[in-house]
C-alpha cells in the first residue's frame, strides 16, 4: 500500500479546513440545542448553505448525476467535521443513506432522473429500511410489495427510519408477498407524503437526529432499480453507510477528548489542576489511543470504498465497530472527567454522549459488526 | 534534490543483488559487501554505510531482498539502537570503530540502563563513573539487561556528577563488556528463558574515547535510544523469517540466529503472534463458537487499526509533516494487542491453555505466548510510563507535583539502589 494512502493530500486537508470553519459557524452548541428541540430537527438555512454554497449534497456523486465526482474519503472528511461539530441535518439520511440505495440500486435512467435534486440539496430523501424487529440484516425486511399496473403496492411498517418525517422522498426496502431471506427485496419509491403511508415521528434517545415510524396502508409506490434484486445493492450501500457513519462518529470522539482534555487543564482540586492527577491523565491517554485507532480504521475504510476494495464490507464493519467503542468511551470519560457538572443539562457534553449511543446501535452495534467482519473473513 | 523512485530504487536493488549475490559467500563478507555499498541500510547516510533513502524506500529494499532471498545486514536486538543512537551522537572515532560491525554482526550489543533501584525512572541510576586519570572507572550495578551475557559492547548510562540535579548528572558511555570488571549473571523470567541478566561492574574501565556525547548530556541520548526503541514496537516489524535456501551463507544465518539471537527467540511470542490466531481459530474448529469470534474480531480490530496507526505516523513523517498524536501511540497499541491475541489464543485453545511442553497445543508454543505477553507492558518502558509521556507531551496535560529536584544527592531513593 502506497504511503499516501495513509495521509490526507493538501487539497483534502484544506477541504476539512473549510468544513470545520463553517460548521463551527454554524452549529455551536446553542445552534445545536435549537434545532435538537424543534419537530425538524434541522435549520433549513443552513442546510441550504451547506448544499449551495459547500456542496455537501453531492461530494461524492459522479458529475453525471449532478455530483461534484469527489471520492468517499471527502465525504468521510464532511462526516468526521459534522460529527464533530454534532450538526443537526437530514444530511446523514439523505445524502449517505438514499444516495447511496439509489447510486447502487438504480438504474442508469433512475440515478439521472433522482440524483440531482438530492445533490442539489432541494429534495431530500431517506431509506426505509429497518422495522419493528431491529434487525440490520437484509433478510429482516417484512414489508410486502404487492405488483399493480407498473409498481407496488406496499403494506406494513418500517421503524428508525432517520429523518423519515421530513424527507420529500422516502426509498422503502419490501419483499415480493411469500419471498424469504435475501430473495424477493425490491426497493421502490413514494413520496413522502403519499396516500396511504402514515408517518409519526418516534422519542430519539439523541434528538440531534430524528426517527420515524412508518406505516403503509396500500401506499403506492415506484420501482427503482431491478425488481427483486435489491439484496446485493442494498447490502453493499449499507456496508458504505457503516463506514460513512464511522467517520463521523470518529469527529465527535475526538471532540469529546478535546473537551476532556481542556477541562482537564482549567479544574482545579487539592490545590491542582485534575489533569496532573494521574487517574485522569491516563484514561485521557487511553482515550487518544482509543480515538487515533478508531480514526484510523474509518480512514482506511473510506479509502476502501473509494477504491472499490473488494475488502471494503469487512473494513467498513471494522471501522463501525472500532468507533461504535472509542465514541462512546470518549464521551463516557469526557462526563467522567467533568465530574458533577457533566451530568448536568447545562453542560453540553450530554448532546454528544447521546449521538454516540444511538449511534452505537444505528447500522448495528460493535458486537453485530465484528460477527459480520468474521464472516467476510471466512 | 529530487528523491529516486520506488520502482528506480527497486530495479537498482535487484540488478546489484543479481550481480553480487552469491549463497556459497561466507556470511560476515556479504554483510560487508552491504556495509560497503550501503544496500543494507539504505535509510543511512552515504558516508556512513547508507544510501540516503527515505525509510519508505529502505523498506521498499527491503522487501526486494525478501523477494529475491538474499540475507541482509544484522538487525536483530539493540545493535540498531546503538547504530541509530551512534549515528546521531556518536563522534567519527564512534561511527569508524562501531557501525560497520553492528551491521556486519561481528559485534553484538546491550543496553545497560536499568538498575535495581531505577526502572522507570532511569534518570534515577545510581551506577557511577569517575575519571581517573585517561579512563573512566565504573562501579554499579545493571539489572534486566537483554543479551548482556551475548554482548561485546554495552550501551551505558551512569552518573558522574551527584551534585547536579538528577536528569543532568548523568552521561552515556559505550562500555566494553569483555573485560575483569564487567560480570554477567543469567536471570531466569517467568516463561523460562533467560534472555536478561544482572550486570556487575566493579573498576570497569571505560577509555576516554568510548564516552558518547558531552558529560551530563548522557539523559538525552538515552532518550534518543529509548525513542528508537519504542518507535520499533509500532507492530511494522515482520516475525522472524523462514530459512528458504540451501548454501554455506544461509547455515552461518542459522547458527547465528540459533546462539547470539536465541535471547530473542520468544519475542514474536510475546506480541501475542496474532498471525496465528486465525489459522487457529480454523483448524481446531472454535471460530464457530460465538465467544470466540468475538474475540478474533475484537484482536483483529485492534491489531489492524494499530498497523494503520503507525502507518499513518509513518506516512506524514515521510511528507515531511509535523508528526501527530498517532507516533506516539505503538507501544501502547502493542501491549493492547498482545494482551487481545493472548485472550484470544486462550479461548481457542479451551483446556488445552492449561497445557505446556509438547502436551500443549503447537509444542507448547500457545503456552509460551500466554506466559511471555506480560513482558510487552514492561520492557522499553511499562504502559503506565508510556500514558504519562502521552498525556503530558501529546495532550500537554500538567505534570505531577515532582519530588526529586535539587542535587541527585539528596533526592530520596530505594534503599540500597
Ligand atoms: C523482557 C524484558 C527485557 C528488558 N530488557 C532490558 C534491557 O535490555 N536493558 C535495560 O536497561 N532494561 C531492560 N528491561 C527493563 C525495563 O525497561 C524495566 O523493567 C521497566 O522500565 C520497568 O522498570 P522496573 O522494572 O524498575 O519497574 P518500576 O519502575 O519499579 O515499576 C513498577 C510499577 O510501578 C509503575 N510506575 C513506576 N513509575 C511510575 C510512574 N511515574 N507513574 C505510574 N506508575 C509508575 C510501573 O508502571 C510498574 O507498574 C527489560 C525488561 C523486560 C521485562
Amino acid at each position: 500500500m502506497p504511503a499516501a494512502a495513509f495521509s490526507f493530500t493538501d487539497e483534502q486537508r484544506q477541504f476539512r479546513d473549510v468544513a470545520r470553519r463553517f460548521l463551527g459557524d454554524v452549529s455551536p452548541p446553542t445552534a445545536v440545542r435549537e434545532w435538537m428541540e424543534s419537530t425538524s430537527g434541522f435549520d433549513p438555512a443552513v442546510w441550504d448553505r451547506l448544499a449551495k454554497e459547500l456542496g455537501f449534497c453531492a461530494i461524492h456523486v459522479p458529475e453525471a448525476y449532478g455530483g461534484q465526482g469527489f471520492s468517499f474519503v471527502e465525504l468521510g472528511i464532511a462526516l468526521e467535521e459534522m460529527g464533530r461539530a454534532l450538526l443537526c441535518a437530514p444530511y446523514f439520511s439523505s445524502a449517505v443513506l438514499a444516495t447511496g440505495a439509489i447510486q447502487h440500486g438504480g438504474s442508469e435512467a433512475e440515478k439521472a432522473a433522482l440524483l440531482p435534486d438530492l445533490t442539489a440539496g432541494t429534495r431530500r430523501a431517506t431509506l426505509a429500511f429497518t422495522e419493528p424487529s431491529g434487525g440490520w440484516d437484509v433478510e429482516q425486511v417484512a414489508l410486502t410489495a404487492t405488483p399493480v399496473d407498473g409498481g407496488y403496492r406496499l403494506d406494513g411498517e418500517k421503524r428508525f427510519v432517520l429523518d423519515g418525517c421530513t424527507a420529500d422522498c422516502i426509498i422503502a426496502v419490501a419483499r415480493a408477498p411469500g419471498s424469504r431471506g435475501a430473495d424477493g427485496l425490491s426497493l421502490c419509491t413514494l413520496p413522502g407524503d403519499a396516500k396511504g403511508l402514515e408517518r409519526r415521528p418516534l422519542r430519539s434517545l439523541d434528538p440531534t437526529r430524528k426517527l420515524a415510524h412508518l406505516t403503509f396502508r396500500g401506499a403506492r409506490a415506484e420501482p427503482l432499480g431491478e425488481p427483486e434484486g435489491a439484496a446485493a445493492p442494498l447490502k453493499r450501500a449499507l456496508a458504505e453507510a457503516a463506514a460513512a457513519l464511522a467517520n463521523e462518529m470518529v469527529g465527535g470522539a475526538q471532540r469529546m477528548l478535546d473537551s476532556a482534555v481542556d477541562y482537564a487543564k482549567l479544574r482545579m482540586q487539592f490545590g491542582r489542576q485534575i489533569g496532573s492527577f494521574q487517574a485522569i491523565k491516563h484514561k485521557c491517554a487511553d482515550m487518544l489511543l482509543e480515538v487515533e485507532l478508531a480514526k484510523s480504521a474509518a480512514y482506511r475504510a473510506a479509502a476502501a470504498v473509494a477504491e472499490d476494495d473488494p475488502d471494503a464490507p469487512a473494513l467498513a464493519s471494522l471501522a463501525k465497530a472500532a468507533a461504535s467503542e472509542a465514541y462512546l468511551g470518549a464521551a463516557a470519560a469526557c462526563i467522567q472527567i467533568h465530574g458533577g457538572i457533566g451530568f448536568t443539562w447545562e453542560n453540553d457534553t450530554h448532546l454528544w454522549f447521546k449521538r454516540a449511543k444511538a449511534s452505537e446501535a444505528l447500522l448495528g452495534d460493535a458486537a453485530y459488526h465484528r460477527e459480520l467482519m468474521m464472516r467476510h473473513m471466512q | 534534490m529530487t528523491e529516486p523512485n520506488e520502482a528506480g530504487v527497486r530495479a537498482e536493488a535487484r540488478a546489484w543483488l543479481a550481480e553480487h549475490w552469491d549463497a556459497e559467500r561466507s556470511l560476515a563478507a556479504w554483510r560487508g559487501m552491504l556495509a560497503d555499498s550501503g544496500w543494507g541500510m539504505p535509510h543511512w547516510p552515504e558516508q556512513w554505510h547508507g544510501r540516503g533513502l527515505s525509510v519508505a524506500l529502505s523498506q521498499a529494499v527491503d522487501e526486494e531482498f525478501a523477494q529475491f532471498g538474499a540475507v541482509g545486514v544484522a538487525k536483530m536486538g539493540i545493535r540498531l539502537l546503538a547504530g541509530a543512537t551512534l549515528l546521531e551522537y556518536g563522534d567519527d572515532f564512534h561511527k569508524e570503530r562501531f557501525l560497520r560491525r553492528i551491521l556486519t554482526g561481528e559485534d553484538t550489543w546491550c543496553q545497560l540502563f536499568s538498575e535495581p533501584g531505577s526502572g522507570s525512572d532511569l534518570a534515577g541510576a545510581t551506577t557511577r563513573a569517575d575519571l581517573d586519570g585517561d579512563n573512566w572507572v565504573v562501579n554499579g550495578q545493571k539489572v534486566w539487561t537483554t543479551s548482556a551475557h551475548h554482548a561485546d559492547y554495552g550501551l551505558l548510562l551512569a552518573r558522574t556528577d551527584w551534585d547536579a540535579p538528577k536528569h543532568q548528572g548523568l552521561t552515556y558511555f559505550v562500555l566494553n563488556m569483555r573485560q575483569p570488571g564487567v560480570e554477567v549473571r543469567q536471570l531466569r523470567q517467568m516463561n523460562g528463558h533467560a534472555s536478561f541478566n544482572e550486570v556487575f561492574m566493579t573498576d570497569a574501565k571505560i577509555e576516554r574515547p568510548y564516552r558518547v556525547g558531552a558529560v551530563g548530556q548522557g539523559w538525552r541520548i538515552a532518550m534518543t535510544t529509548l525513542a528508537h526503541e519504542r518507535r520499533g514496537a509500532d507492530g511494522l516489524r515482520g516475525s522472524v523469517r523462514e530459512r528458504r535456501g540451501e548454501g554455506r551463507i544461509y547455515a552461518e544465518e542459522a547458527a547465528e540466529t540459533a546462539t547470539l539471537m536465541e535471547p530473542y527467540k520468544w519475542y514474536p511470542q510475546r506480541a501475542g503472534r496474532v498471525d496465528l490466531v486465525l489459522p487457529r481459530a480454523r483448524e481446531t474448529g472454535r471460530i464457530a463458537d460465538p465467544a470466540v469470534r468475538q474475540a478474533v474480531a475484537r484482536l483483529l480490530v485492534l491489531a489492524r487499526s494499530a498497523e494503520w496507526t503507525a502507518r499513518r505516523a509513518r506516512a506524514d513523517q515521510e511528507l515531511g509533516r509535523p508528526q501527530g498524536p498517532e507516533g506516539s501511540l505503538g507501544k501502547l497499541a502493542a501491549s493492547h494487542v498482545a494482551r487481545a491475541a493472548a485472550h484470544a489464543h486462550t479461548l481457542i485453545a479451551g483446556a488445552d491453555a492449561m497445557l505446556a511442553g509438547d502436551d500443549g497445543p503447537l509444542d507448547g508454543l500457545i503456552a509460551e505466548i500466554l506466559v511471555s505477553v506480560p513482558a510487552t507492558s514492561i520492557a522499553g518502558g511499562t504502559d503506565e510510563i508510556q500514558r504519562n509521556i502521552i498525556a503530558e507531551r501529546v495532550l500537554g496535560l500538567p505534570r505531577e507535583p515532582r519530588m526529586d529536584s535539587g542535587p541527585f544527592r539528596d533526592v530520596p531513593r530505594n534503599v540500597g539502589g
